[in-house]
């Protein structure tokens, strides 16, 4: 009744083509950035920050780069993880060589840094396809792991072999170390989250995503309208790293403020941000939040429910938490591959009509 | 013959034990494979969750104590008694070939005619549900599996490498027994494909799946059967792994040091699974000892995955693997 085309007259190429073409959608949008931004930075605490608000942020970061190369360009990778190590200590060692430069240019140079590795290690991909990819894939997952891990030179030679990040502030604000508050953090990842989303949505809906969907669809066949897949596959890894990178380096330097290569950048984290996206909707911007809201959420929900109100021992939860996701992964599968972003998608079709039939 | 040739030639003796058995688990996906087109990533875990359920019948664990002690708080762990290793293998057999059925029932059933990368990621929920569900039921804790296997440093070898080289060779016991148990397994599985009617059908549903329908082979009786064997496969090679290094969640990594093994072998291929085994077995070992030391050690991790793919760059199907052949 109040969600529909009806009287939302485009008169322009330009109003046609625009992201939210329902109106009450554009108010919802800017609502949600309103609150985002103006609102929930004055409530925030410690324990909402870093259960929720910021480990969302990041891994939705992560997510969107995913998807764009695995679900915009089909080639898919299990190699996350390591692209975040390479983020995460290429963004370490700018912060701890350039001081005097805002660490928000170190967190898009490591960006960009993970984005010549990933193009190196996604140059396989000409050769390689579908599940050889995959797992080759995984050799950029151990060997980057392994390389952070065994040469000193990564972590500055520290005893522990862990890289802890250093104070450092933008605009006089202390964004990491210790002593940073709650709604800095907040903000912070808010900022990168918003401008990157805006990236991914522009990059997709181009030129450049229109060539990556067509090799998703069917390679060889792009190749012969005109599509040069070198192009087109560097790009969507160059892309996807340097989205990964950059959640990689808000991870290390924003969130945990300590890392250490093998635990916090695992073959674990490369599974957990396939399963947001596959959980979220494959090729959907909206899916890689929606996946990564969920994945952050339900175990903090999970405990809270069964450890805090049932007094479960937390390694019971820990088993439960593992079989639901596990489950839901396969009950997502049978029941709507394409995830979160369908049933959103199915439930906007419906909003349209109703409460009319027809 | 010099002292460092004969080490090397231990550590290759060594590295083809380790490359046999992590053919025997790549041999699982292998069949799994040809058979329904899966690529199931669950194998390791499948391995896990049989070497757990061995365990947890053979000392008579009760299943999920651990939740039933926590809901209603009572104080339960054992039965009073220990079951033979004799059934308790054929009570874990018994549950792999429940297990096979469920898959069927509940998973495959319903995502017949899916996009390969669907049923893939399927079997990684699948992967991390068994995972969940197995430490649920038998408790996460590091277990012994002891199924009566010989242990420890074999003599015999030792004593005759002594005598010829007057350098005695280090092997150790249940290695030489993994070996001897894997080459009777893919015996067995070459025979049963080759010369039962059950095998035939198999065999016709891997070349071809409709034409197999349409000849009157029941396609999800032969996914059963064949997720069957794959959990069968997952057994030995739980039982093997178990007893040389203990029942725990590493045992589940090893389905990732299998994936190069198969990627290097072909996914199609029997014997691409077994040489692409000793292959992997061999060259990390021999890269460990070679080059590790100079540049850090601990290569293992990642050695595999770069010599597949630096191999796959060349080859893209694998060794034994059947040539790909892409239309539009």
């Amino acid at each position: 009744m109040f969600y529909r085309e009806a009287g939302d007259f485009k008169t322009s190429y330009k109003d046609d083509n625009q992201t939210f073409p329902i109106r009450l959608d554009r108010a919802g949008y800017w609502v949600a950035l309103a609150v985002a931004f103006l609102i929930i930075p004055f409530f925030v605490n410690d324990y909402w920050v870093n259960a929720v608000f910021a480990p969302f942020f990041i891994y939705a970061i992560a997510a969107l780069g995913l998807n764009i190369l695995t679900g915009y360009a089909g080639q898919v990778s299990l190699g996350t993880g390591g692209f975040m190590a390479v983020g995460a200590y290429a963004c370490y060692k700018l912060m701890v060589a350039f001081p005097e430069v805002s660490i928000v240019f170190h967190v898009l140079i490591a960006g960009g840094i993970t984005a010549v590795v990933g193009v190196a290690f996604g140059l396989p991909s000409l050769r390689i396809k579908g599940f050889y990819l995959a797992v080759a894939t995984l050799a950029s997952q151990f060997f980057l792991v392994w390389l952070f891990n065994k040469v000193p030179w990564f972590y500055n030679y520290s005893a522990s072999g862990q890289i802890n990040a250093p104070e450092r502030s933008v605009l006089g604000v202390i964004v990491t170390g210790p002593n940073t508050d709650a709604w800095a953090k907040y903000l912070i990842c808010l900022v990168f989250l918003v401008g990157l989303a805006w990236v991914a949505r522009n990059l997709t809906r181009g030129m450049m995503g229109r060539k990556w969907m067509g090799i998703r669809d069917m390679d060889i066949a792009a190749e012969i309208i005109g599509v040069n897949p070198l192009m087109a596959k560097m790009t969507a890894f160059a892309a996807s790293s340097f989205f990964v990178g950059v959640a990689g380096a808000l991870f290390f330097s924003v969130y945990l403020g300590a890392a250490e290569a093998g635990e916090s950048f695992g073959i674990t984290k490369s599974f957990l941000i396939l399963f947001m996206i596959i959980i979220g909707g494959l090729g959907s911007i909206f899916g890689s939040f929606a996946g990564a809201a969920f994945m952050v959420l339900m175990p903090v929900l999970l405990k809270n429910v069964l450890v805090g109100m049932m007094g479960w021992p937390t390694d019971l939860a820990a088993h439960l938490e593992f079989m639901i996701v596990g489950g839901l992964i396969v009950f997502f599968l049978i029941v709507e591959p394409h995830g979160l972003a369908q049933l959103w998608r199915l439930t906007k079709d419906k909003l349209r009509l109703w409460p009319f039939p027809h | 013959m010099s002292e460092q040739l004969l080490f090397a030639a231990e550590v290759t003796l060594n590295g083809l034990m380790a490359g046999v058995l992590y053919a025997l688990v790549a041999l699982g996906f292998v069949l799994i494979f040809k058979a329904s087109g899966i690529f199931n990533y669950a194998q390791g875990v499948m391995a896990l969750f049989a070497a757990m359920t061995l365990v947890g019948v053979q000392q008579g664990q009760i299943p999920f104590s651990h939740l039933i002690n926590a809901i209603f708080g009572t104080e339960i762990h054992h039965f009073p008694w220990h079951v033979p290793s004799i059934i308790a293998i054929i009570a874990a057999a018994g549950v792999m070939v429940g297990f096979a059925w469920i898959v069927e029932r509940y998973i495959l059933k319903h995502l017949v005619g899916q996009p390969d990368i669907i049923l893939f990621m399927a079997t990684i929920g699948l992967a991390y549900f068994m995972e969940g569900f197995g430490d649920l039921m038998w408790g996460s804790e590091l277990k012994t599996l002891d199924v009566g296997l010989p242990q420890g440093l074999n003599e015999t070898v030792l004593d005759a490498t002594d005598k010829l080289f007057g350098y005695g060779f280090f092997l150790d016991n249940l290695d030489i027994v993994a070996t001897l148990i894997a080459a009777l397994l893919v015996a067995a599985l070459t025979i049963f494909s080759q010369y039962s009617k059950q095998g035939r059908a198999l065999r016709a549903v891997a070349d071809d799946h409709s034409a197999a329908l349409s000849v009157g082979i029941s396609l999800r009786f032969i996914w059963v059967l064949v997720w069957s064997i794959a959990g069968f496969v997952a057994l030995v090679a739980g039982i093997m792994w178990g007893a040389k290094s203990g029942v725990q969640f590493s045992l589940s990594l090893i389905a990732l040091k299998a994936l190069p093994v198969l990627m290097l072998g072909g996914f199609t291929s029997i014997p691409g699974a077994i040489i692409g085994g000793l292959i992997i077995g061999v060259g990390e070992q021999l890269f460990e000892f070679a080059i590790g030391p100079l540049i850090g050690g601990a290569t293992q991790n990642w050695f595999a995955y770069v010599l597949a793919l630096i191999f796959l760059v060349f080859r893209p199907q694998g060794l034994f693997g059947e040539k790909i052949i892409e239309r539009v």
